[in-house]
């Protein structure tokens, strides 16, 4: 239950940081990563996981 | 690399005399670039606004350099000609940054460019993503450096997605100047340029996508000029898609208030890996931009100096000195001198007087010789408003026309460097050549005897004749002896 960014498709831009409802995404490097204990996929709070739907690079925000 | 003034001698011990000297040996073009010649076709509050800013006004290009931080990665809307994950320093084209910077590190940027760069008068915050959607941190870079440097102008650029949720907060800060990016004010033909857009939590495609974006784009520009903003309008001309379209936008933008609306050639290429360039769609050519430019000239204000610059430009318009200035080589600890910029205000607002002058008289002397036709001069100049580059160090041309109204800047062309170290690839000129299509006159400071001929053989009068004079000046001596009554016009 939770979704992870694919590392060498990140461009660093922190949309997905700005958007999640969680507080579960953090910059490590240059690139941004998910922590699945406080990733919910957004369920219950939005239609679609935020940052899968602001990412702009295809697949990228995926299910773990 | 390019040029206004020889910035080495302008650092280092100023003095008002030093920096007029680098000033008219090394200046850049000369008359209007652009839409806003000057003061005299704007209304004089805006003028007075703007006179100071490269990409607005196109005469304060020639004096002035800006400088973007790339502050606001995060972007809301995916535009086919844009991809964020190319990141190439040797491309050039907005949305493409080689260093994000936090607003920490946008201060020391600031602050090592203004010490360095006396030209710097305007910061802008253009992305790499979107500067009103990633908000936070553009607002954060701004009060940074106003609060250090308080006399620098504020502007941002945003595709208005955004931008209706902080107007209030862009008018408390001063933001004087706004660039809205609107490609279209019909949605139908918006389907074809934006595949998703981000807002409210949800990712939104087709129809939908461009009617929200449309709508949001609309109340930007009702906002902005509410709250007394000046707004340019950027559109992006995309041949077979929005560009007959774009007439209907530049109507649109104009009834809403837009003073200026800069119409910008797409930049596709597969290399790039944006939608347009994987589909092979095509820019259009200068030719096509420019009988679009004219068609639209009687509306808002045309910008034809724009270089669409990358979100981490640094410097006059046409120049990008970015990578001089890279975190690597900024001290940690750096603080502000306002001299270099003082000392070089005082002298430019003596240039300037002098500038505008010969620029008068020179459209003036050029009216008087009407039965002539007109004709195009591309420009070798490193700022200043002067004709003072060598014909093979330029990278980029100024093309002006010269005719019956005057002389007016129709935009630049550019090539590459032929001449490096000294020697000049027989390849790189043809290019050059090609570029130059339907110029008649090439002005330069100094231009070797081979490249000389086969500008001639192509059917273009190379000259140096007038070198370090001001660019209008050699126009109008050209135009003369070419037509009508020479002698009267070299003795004005």
């Amino acid at each position: 239950m939770a979704y992870k960014i694919i590392a060498s498709q990140c461009t660093g831009c922190s949309a997905c940081e700005f958007e999640c409802p969680n507080a579960a995404i953090s910059m490590k490097g240059d690139i941004f990563v998910i922590d699945p204990k406080k990733c919910t996929e957004c369920e219950g709070q939005f239609d679609a996981p935020q940052c899968a739907a602001v990412c702009p690079v295809p697949k990228t925000c995926v299910p773990a | 690399m390019a040029q206004l003034i020889s910035l080495g001698s302008l650092t280092a011990p100023t003095s008002t005399e030093t920096m007029r000297e680098a000033l008219s040996s090394g200046g850049c073009a000369s008359s209007s670039c652009g839409s806003s010649e000057g003061a005299g076709d704007l209304p004089p509050e805006v003028w007075e606004r703007i006179k100071d800013h490269p990409c607005y006004s196109e005469e304060a290009h020639h004096y002035f350099a800006r400088m973007h931080v790339a502050v606001a990665p995060a972007c809301n809307i995916q535009c086919n000609y844009c991809n964020r994950k190319y990141d190439c320093a040797n491309e050039s084209r907005p949305g493409v940054v080689s260093e994000k910077l936090t607003p920490e590190q946008a201060l020391r940027k600031v602050v090592a460019v203004a010490n360095e760069v006396p030209q710097f008068s305007v910061l802008g915050i253009a992305g790499p993503g979107d500067s009103a959607y990633d908000w936070r941190k553009t607002k954060a870079t701004f009060e940074l450096v106003s609060g250090v440097i308080p006399d620098v102008k504020l502007c941002l650029s945003s595709n208005g997605l955004a931008l209706p949720d902080h107007v209030d907060e862009i008018a408390a800060m001063n933001i004087d100047h706004v660039t809205l990016t609107i490609n279209m004010v019909d949605p139908e033909i918006g389907t074809r340029i934006y595949p998703w857009i981000f807002y409210r939590n949800k990712r939104w495609t087709g129809l939908d996508a461009a009617r929200i974006l449309h709508e949001r784009q609309m109340e930007s520009l009702d906002l902005l000029r509410a709250r007394d903003i000046l707004i340019k309008v950027n559109s992006v001309m995309i041949p077979g898609i929005n560009d007959e379209h774009l007439v209907e936008v530049n109507k649109v933008v104009k009834g809403k208030g837009a003073f200026l609306h800069n119409i910008m050639p797409l930049i596709s290429d597969p290399a790039h890996g944006t939608h347009f360039g994987l589909t092979g769609q095509r820019g259009p050519t200068p030719a096509e931009l420019k009988a679009l430019q004219d068609k639209l000239e009687d509306g808002t204000k045309l910008m034809r100096h724009c270089r669409q610059c990358r979100a981490d430009a640094v410097g006059l318009l046409g120049e990008d000195r970015g990578q001089e200035f890279t975190l690597d080589q900024i001290p940690d600890d750096v603080t502000y001198d306002p001299a270099q910029r003082e000392t070089y205000r005082e002298v430019v607002a003596v240039e300037r007087g002098e500038h505008v002058a010969v620029r008068k008289a020179a459209s003036a002397e050029i009216a008087a010789t009407a039965e002539g036709g007109s004709m195009l001069i591309a420009v070798a100049t490193k700022g200043g408003g002067r004709i003072n580059q060598h014909f093979g160090h330029a990278t980029e041309f100024q093309v002006y026309e010269a005719s019956a109204k005057g002389v007016s800047f129709i935009g630049h062309r550019k090539v590459e460097q032929y001449c490096e170290g000294g020697w000049g690839e027989d390849a790189t000129l043809d290019g050059v050549i090609a570029a130059l299509e339907g110029v008649d006159v090439v002005l330069c400071a100094k231009i070797g005897d081979c490249p000389k001929e086969s500008l001639t053989t192509a059917g273009i009068e190379a000259t140096d004749a007038h070198a370090y004079d001001w660019i209008e000046a050699g126009i109008a001596a050209c135009y003369a002896a070419r037509h009508g009554d020479a002698e009267q016009l070299l003795t004005a």
